[in-house]
């Protein structure tokens, strides 16, 4: 997911805002997800600028280096509009380092060992993280959109453990049908 | 928490007919843990929880509380134990339907021999720390899912019970209405130290717990490995 409809989102509501201001709304808005770095903020703002999605709106320096802020423009609210209304691709690839773990530790492990082992010390590494989302979860300091965030990892995190549980499960079958592939 | 557990089980079998539903289960649980028993359906959760708890016998081996052996006592002992030391929480609250909710809560007590005016009060006071003490008046029949459930739960912590059994608490809630009932048990436990036994099939569901026993086939699962018992973790918990 890019950065630039974030940040249109945040500027929606046509207040210009600087880079800094812009980073900080953003990794609040988005809560346990993977802060924005500055220069990946000021990058892309640089090219949404390139773009015409937004335009500086003026420069102030109060005592301090000079600041940009920035403004959304018409073609900015469209490309929101359009991102926000298309459907995204349900998982079109797998792509999770836990699928290709087991895939690689199958071909090379003489009898599933690896694999077996590896997915047993993942399993109990994902019950410890949702143990520990769910503290999080239950802190009642804890706001909306951290109980939102924590619930989307939550229910990630259980799909995998119902497929590491099946996938225990198949292993000796899976490992089988990869070496009859070796031999046809 | 002591080093001396407070439930344990040694080599557990239990059979309905030909059917093994346990076969040699060792489990020990410690006072003020709270304990996921997890696994696919019919692998066992719910014959561990009814042995643990002295509603069933098993066939063989041993299950130990509080230092003193429990499945060896004759039915009039077991029923005195479960009904002053163990609370039971199941699927489907299990309310008798004549009853208000109020009545429902006060039971345990008055089974027990307790004042009507005390047993009421406790009853008021249980219902409203569970946000449902406006449904007191209700029959079971006239309650959501969510609030019969949180009645059911006040009925069996009305007791003060040092061992809270839960089997599938949440399995005929909603998300939401389940999620109330479990944070209503994990702050059962941090202020009163009430160990529980939480039976569920549902990963989420058993992420509330301090540590988790997995079962297949009546047995301890193979893979079932807890990084939590690995570090010794479970004591971290107030
Ligand atoms: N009352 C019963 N009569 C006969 N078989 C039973 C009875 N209760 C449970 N079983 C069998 O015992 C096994 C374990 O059941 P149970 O303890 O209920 O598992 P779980 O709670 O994990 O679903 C299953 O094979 C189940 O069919
Ligand atoms: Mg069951």
């Amino acid at each position: 997911m890019s950065a630039v409809h974030v940040l249109l989102g945040i500027l929606a509501d046509g207040t210009p805002r600087h880079g800094y201001d812009l980073k900080q709304a953003y990794d609040a808005l988005l809560p346990r997800a993977r802060p924005l770095a500055f220069g990946q903020a000021y990058a892309t703002l640089g090219r949404m600028v390139r773009d015409e999605l937004i335009a500086e709106a003026g420069h102030d320096s109060a005592g301090g280096p000079e600041r940009t802020s920035y403004q959304i423009t018409g073609a900015g609210r469209d490309s929101l509009a359009g991102w926000l209304g298309t459907v995204e691709r349900p998982a079109p690839f797998v792509t999770e380092a836990l699928f290709t773990k087991v895939v690689v530790a199958l071909r090379t492990g003489s009898d599933g060992a690896t694999a077996r082992a590896y997915l047993i010390a993942q399993r109990a590494a994902h019950t410890d993280r949702m143990r520990e989302l769910t503290r999080a979860k239950t802190d009642p300091a804890a706001n909306v959109s951290d109980v939102v965030a924590v619930d989307y990892l939550l229910g990630h995190l259980d799909a995998d453990l119902a497929w590491m549980q099946t996938t225990l499960t198949r292993l000796g079958a899976l490992r089988a049908e990869l070496h009859e592939g070796d031999h046809r | 928490m002591t080093d001396q557990p407070l439930l344990t089980a040694r080599q557990l079998a239990l059979s309905y007919g030909p059917t093994p539903a346990l076969r040699g289960l060792d489990v020990t649980v410690h006072r003020g843990e709270i304990v996921a028993v997890t696994g696919p359906s019919g692998c066992g959760k719910s014959s561990l929880l009814h042995c643990l708890a002295g509603i069933l016998r098993p066939d063989s081996g041993e299950v130990h509380y509080a230092g003193r052996r429990i499945d060896t006592l004759g039915e009039a002992e077991r029923s005195r134990l479960r009904r002053t030391e163990f609370g039971v929480l199941f699927q489907f609250g299990q309310l008798v339907a004549e009853l208000s909710a109020l009545e429902n809560v006060a039971l345990p007590l008055l089974l027990g021999g307790a004042r009507r005016s005390g047993a009421y009060a406790a009853a008021h006071e249980r219902l409203d720390r569970l946000g449902v003490d406006d449904v007191a008046g209700l029959l079971p029949g006239e309650m959501s899912g969510g609030q019969l459930q949180r009645v059911a739960l006040a009925r069996a912590l009305v007791t003060d019970p040092a061992v809270l059994f839960a089997d599938e608490p949440t399995g005929a809630l909603d998300s939401l209405a389940g999620e109330r009932v479990l944070t209503e048990l994990v702050r059962e436990s941090a202020e009163h130290g009430t160990t529980i036994v939480l039976v569920t099939h549902d990963g989420k569901v058993a992420a509330y717990a301090h540590r988790e026993i997995a079962l297949r086939d009546g047995a301890l699962d193979p893979n079932g490995l807890d990084l939590s018992a690995l570090a010794g973790k479970q004591g971290d918990h107030r």
